[in-house]
């Protein structure tokens, strides 16, 4: 039988980043994917050549721009925990109200981006609509939309007052009651189902075998969460993760979905429990880690890992991140073959790749 | 590291990291560190119920170490982003680029080892951004 070579990517409508896939087909179907990266590759790690640590924050902050504030927050505190300080309690609190809006406005540009590669236009205008408003409360409250820079070493250096997080509450709520009412038209339009459900399985077996991480993992069975670990304040939200079992495409987007509801309740309940006092320590001198940590905490995508090492100079040895998406590729190589051709952006959009964190 | 830690020779890795999958051990990643102009400290990362445990294994600049992807097979990038960024050869890669997974053949060896020692030749595949087996597709 013959195969042919097809060339997926790296300029492709539903890949916002560059990425390539060399699918080998044979009658329409999937029997080969082999993946090449390195068309945007920045070398951000070794920026911590020259870059002391509290520079460095700006630097991972922009690894990716969708889950800055997590990268931020997870270097942060890699370093505070070299140095044996602690953010104060009403920081750590803060710090996971805001990684829980990233979360949401990540996981609502993926549902917009999902529904616009089904063609269901209507719906990804929605989604998006939505975001706005989350973006909108992390301007409120950070002073910017996206890269928030809210986090450094020993805290955050923003406090909303009691006000702004009154009218944050009133928001999520009204948010969670649109987002409610999209339910039936993104997991049960019969178009979405036929598109989604059955393609690109991935056993509960094989993602534990590929290392796959996040939503892409728990779709298939999995139930870990970084944030299971309780880092920051999560040990006071009594956090439970979503997980499905089906391992498909609509697995992963119900998981999606039903994250995004979770979160916007963990902000909810962040701001219930927001203790008073300082946001951030004063340190007396520039930091100087010394030793070596890896710290991991829950990005949208999956697991975030950073291996931090200091000389107790004023600049880093090594940082090492390895991010979601980097870890959920060899699932993706696996999801693919037996899937049709028309199928291939609906399965490799399921894990939500994100190429600015995997080329850092 | 807050997590156990343990040393251990490159001849006894990969039935280290065979035992450590028989126990239930997914593999998170690998980092590469460099210790001064000869040595690099390759560290291997398990997560078993969110619990974090490392191998360390130091390997001498310009030899190659074995690969793990015969037992995880998720290594095989992250060996191959060793290869390019500190020139560290795997043997026994199940997928390997040739050191031209990110690099261009003008791209300088080893680019992440700033303190010198043995470097690695330019990547022997035609442009960066290439899939193994040269197949032609995969050119920018």
């Amino acid at each position: 039988m013959r195969h042919t070579v097809i060339p997926f990517g790296p300029q492709h409508p539903v890949l916002p980043e560059p990425i390539h896939v060399q699918l080998t087909i044979r009658e329409e179907r999937v029997v080969e994917a082999l993946p090449a990266l390195g068309f945007v590759h920045r070398g951000l790690e070794r920026l911590v050549e020259a870059r002391d640590v509290p520079q460095m924050i700006q630097v991972v902050e922009r690894v990716c721009g969708i889950c800055s504030m997590i990268h931020a927050h997870c270097f942060c505190m890699g370093v505070e925990a070299l140095l044996g300080i602690e953010a104060p309690p009403r920081a750590q609190v803060l710090r996971v109200l805001w990684s829980e809006l990233h979360r949401v406005q990540s996981h609502l540009l993926w549902l917009g981006l999902f529904a616009d590669c089904l063609g269901f236009e209507s719906l990804f205008m929605q989604f998006w609509r939505i975001r706005e408003r989350i973006l909108d409360l992390g301007e409120a409250t950070t002073g910017n939309r996206v890269i928030v820079s809210v986090n450094v070493i020993g805290g955050v250096r923003r406090d909303p007052d009691a006000a702004q997080l009154g009218w944050v509450a009133a928001e999520i709520d009204r948010i969670e009651e649109e987002l409610r009412r999209l339910e039936p038209a993104v997991l049960d339009d019969p178009t979405v189902r036929r598109r989604t459900v059955g393609k690109g399985r991935l056993s509960r077996a094989q993602a534990w075998e590929l290392g796959a991480v996040g939503p892409t993992a728990r779709a298939s069975g999995i139930a870990e969460d970084i944030r299971q670990t309780n880092y920051a304040a999560y040990g006071r939200l009594y956090f439970e993760p979503v997980v499905e079992t089906d391992g498909d495409s609509h697995a992963r987007l119900r998981v999606r979905f039903r994250e995004t509801l979770a979160s916007l309740d963990l902000v909810r309940r962040a701001i219930r429990i927001l203790p008073a006092g300082e946001v951030r320590l004063k340190l007396r001198e520039p930091p100087a880690p010394r030793g070596e940590i890896v710290v991991r905490v829950e990005q949208p995508r999956g697991e975030l890992l950073y291996y931090l090492k200091g000389s107790g100079e004023k600049r880093l040895d090594r940082v090492r991140i390895r991010t979601p998406t980097f870890a959920n590729l060899p699932a993706l190589l696996a999801m693919l073959p037996g899937a049709s051709l028309s199928d291939v952006p609906v399965v490799t959009l399921s894990i939500d790749p994100c190429i600015s964190c995997t080329e850092r | 590291m807050r997590e156990e830690t343990r040393t251990v020779p490159v001849q006894g890795l990969l039935a280290e990291v065979a035992r450590l999958k028989a126990e239930g051990w997914r593999l998170v990643t690998l980092t590469a560190s460099e210790l001064d102009a000869e040595r690099l400290d390759l560290l291997y990362h398990f997560d078993r119920e969110l619990r974090l445990q490392h191998l360390r294994v130091a390997v001498a600049k310009g030899e190659a170490a074995p690969s793990i992807s015969p037992v995880f097979f998720s290594a095989a990038l992250v060996e191959n982003e060793i290869q390019d960024l500190f020139g560290v050869r795997f043997a026994g890669l199940l997928v390997d680029f040739g050191g031209g997974l990110y690099r261009e053949p003008e791209s300088p060896a080893a680019p992440f080892c700033r303190r010198g020692g043995p470097r690695p030749e330019a990547p022997p595949t035609e442009g960066g951004g290439q899939t193994p087996g040269g197949e032609g597709c995969a050119t920018r």
